[in-house]
């Protein structure tokens, strides 16, 4: 990087002002989180005004359940290692039927569930920004697109779209991209089970190809856990003899 | 006279100038193409699902399995956006192993490219010298890591190991024999480094004969010059990165202007082009075969006067060698803990970019926290340049699509993920 990141934070500080609601500097890469009301003018600004002429990347997150762990690990307990990998909850241990409905939409701003986050880069600065828009309803998740800003955009608001089924209000040509003609749902959401819904065989009577519900039972061998460890990193490592 | 009208046709998904599943359905009015829309997803395995029901360590492999012509670059980018989020480096002999085997894996990249380019432009011949030399780079990926295309080389923290001291030798059988023996077994004798050596003293000439057959070449010129041109406004608009972007003549490398690995320690040149046709981009891969067979003598000079480790010795992330595994209890309980549930990185996010063969290839991980990614993304730069298929060939002939999709060198591992 030519330039202290930190210095394009306080620029953009300065000339967005209240349009941003937040700007984090973490691991030198710069984030900011933009209101849906605010995300096409602000990023009109930041081709024009602080030129960064090429939108990177553009992907959707799914935030529900984040930092939710399936095995107790904070305290000690009395559930084992293989509970872990048993449980019924988490990432791709549920199937179509058992998904957890509902409990996604929350209230308020803590349970924003989907965001579009973008990754611009200035050619001529040689400098990175991270941008972030949650959408503001989780039921039917809006934002705005960015299409007539940056060519690059198209596709992957079309991805976000069809693996999140978040709408991009404005864009021309929003059709489902990546899943198979006649797809339903959103694969990348959480509440998708990792298994899938339905699979595909030929069917030799009909002489084509059919659909059916997915044969094989969902499956994770090792448990998601969240710990602490990474302060260690810093130490090195004792080593008993 | 009958009534002309415009026609809608079906490009793959089965052809062979698909590379892959394309499929392309084009609007032509004769033999001019008016819109083309490409479908993808033939090939979606959802990667970036799959690696959120996993520990980070456990989606290497399925980096090599995206863009399957360039893979270890592709496994860069993960490890290096995981290597981001613990806030770790590796060891400098490890950055020189990798700076060395992205540049191997870009020759490896460029020859597939050069060879099914010219394949799809009628130029024959091409394809089979391009996989000799293809051969030989495979072998320094079979003699690191075991595999010869999906290597799982590169970890977290380092490589897996380091590099052998001996590369396996053919055996006689009644196919090799005698002096083809021999010639196979010449530049087998001495180590890793010495192979590779003798490869990149080797490789000018071989570019040289490439070019011989193409870059004068009449008919390669009718088929490049002039087709697909894009300006770099228009390139930089619509998401281009790596040789796509230099063809329209902007000096944009992420190995210079945000140098990773041991990049800012090795000299190598950024070749432009001026037009942006598919006959600069052509000029430009070719150079950079050119350029990456630099990195790698110096990269191999560095690597035989250094020794040194080729992993952190943190074993919090790194599992400690077999041997201190079976003598010492700590060690023992952080190989079972690291290889029954991996390690935890601090919550945040982190987007770490490397300049893969094809462009920009970047991987965005959001974390929780947890031992496993809350979320992947794989930013493909095939995607972005397939994305602009339509603008690219529109007012082309229908031949001329043939030349755009092999001049965006489209993987679609990558593009479909």
């Amino acid at each position: 990087m030519t330039e202290n990141p930190l210095s394009l934070g306080e620029r953009l500080q300065q000339s967005l002002g209240d349009r941003i609601q937040s700007l984090i500097t973490e691991r030198d890469e710069i984030t900011l989180e933009i209101a849906a009301d605010h995300w096409v003018d602000v990023s009109r600004s930041l081709r024009d005004d602080h030129g960064f002429e090429q939108l990177v990347d553009l992907c959707g997150v799914d935030y529900l359940g984040y930092g939710s762990d399936e095995w107790e690990t904070g305290d000690a307990t009395a559930e084992g290692f293989s509970r872990g990998v048993e449980g019924s909850h988490g990432p791709g241990r549920f199937d179509w039927e058992s998904r957890p409905v509902g409990e996604s939409t929350g209230e308020g701003d803590d349970q924003r569930r989907f965001a579009a986050v973008a990754h611009l880069l200035s050619v001529k600065q040689n400098l990175r920004l991270r941008i972030r828009c949650f959408a503001p309803d989780s039921d039917l998740p809006v934002v705005p697109s960015l299409v007539e800003i940056w060519s690059s955009v198209d596709w992957y608001e079309r991805e976000a779209f069809d693996l999140f089924g978040i709408v991009f209000e404005g864009h021309p040509d929003l059709r489902r991209i990546l899943t198979d003609y006649g797809f339903i749902g959103h694969p990348f959401r959480k509440d998708f089970p990792l298994i899938g819904n339905v699979e595909a065989r030929y069917d030799p009577d009909k002489g084509r190809v059919v659909y059916q519900p997915v044969s094989i039972d969902p499956r994770v061998l090792v448990p998601k856990v969240v710990r602490e460890d990474s302060r260690y990193l810093g130490e090195e490592t004792v080593k008993g003899k | 006279m009958a009534e002309i009208r415009n026609y809608t046709m079906n490009f793959g998904p089965q052809h062979p100038a698909a590379h892959g599943v394309l499929r392309l359905v084009l609007e032509m009015d004769g033999e001019v193409v008016q819109r083309a829309d490409p479908h993808i997803g033939l090939l979606h395995r959802g990667t970036e699902k799959l690696a959120e029901s996993k520990p980070f360590n456990q989606s290497i492999g399925y980096m090599d399995r995206l863009d399957y012509v360039s893979m270890m670059c592709n496994e860069h980018a993960y490890v290096r956006a995981i290597e981001q989020l613990l806030g770790i480096e590796a060891p400098e002999r490890a950055q020189y192993i990798r700076t060395m085997f992205d540049e191997v894996t870009r020759i490896l990249n460029h020859l597939m490219w050069i060879g099914t380019h010219g394949l799809d432009l009628g130029a024959m011949a091409l394809f089979l010298y391009a996989f000799r030399e293809r051969e030989v780079l495979m072998d320094s990926y079979e003699a690191v890591s075991g595999a010869r295309m999906h290597a799982t080389y590169y970890r977290p923290g380092g490589v897996y190991r380091d590099l052998p001291d001996q590369m396996s030798l053919h055996r006689e059988s009644p196919w090799t024999k005698g002096k083809d023996l021999d010639r196979f077994n010449a530049w087998r004798q001495g180590s890793l480094l010495d192979f590779l050596d003798a490869f990149s003293q080797d490789f000018p000439q071989r570019v040289d004969e490439y070019e011989t057959l193409l870059t004068d070449n009449r008919i390669w010129k009718q088929r490049t010059v002039g087709i697909g041109e894009v300006t770099p406004e228009r390139a930089l608009q619509l998401g281009f990165t790596g040789p796509m972007l230099r063809g329209s003549g902007i000096a944009w490398d992420l190995r210079k202007k945000q140098p990773y690995a041991a990049y800012d320690k090795v000299d190598f040149d950024i070749p432009i082009g001026t037009n942006g046709d598919c006959y600069d981009r052509y000029l430009v891969r070719v150079e950079e075969m050119r350029q990456s067979n630099r990195i790698i003598t110096q990269c191999v000079k560095w690597l035989k006067d250094n020794p040194g480790p080729v992993m952190v010795e943190n074993h919090k992330i790194v599992p400690p060698t077999r041997e201190e595994m079976k003598n010492d209890m700590e060690s023992m309980i952080h190989h079972f803990k690291l290889f029954t549930e991996g390690y935890c990185t601090p919550p945040g996010e982190a987007y770490a970019a490397v300049e893969a063969p094809k462009g920009e290839f970047g991987a965005y991980i959001v974390s929780d926290g947890s031992n496993k990614p809350f979320r992947l993304h794989l930013r493909a730069p095939g995607f972005a340049h397939l994305a602009a298929m339509d603008e690219m060939v529109r007012g082309h002939m229908l031949a001329d699509v043939v030349a755009v999709i092999g001049t965006q060198d489209i993987v679609f591992g990558e593009i479909d993920r």
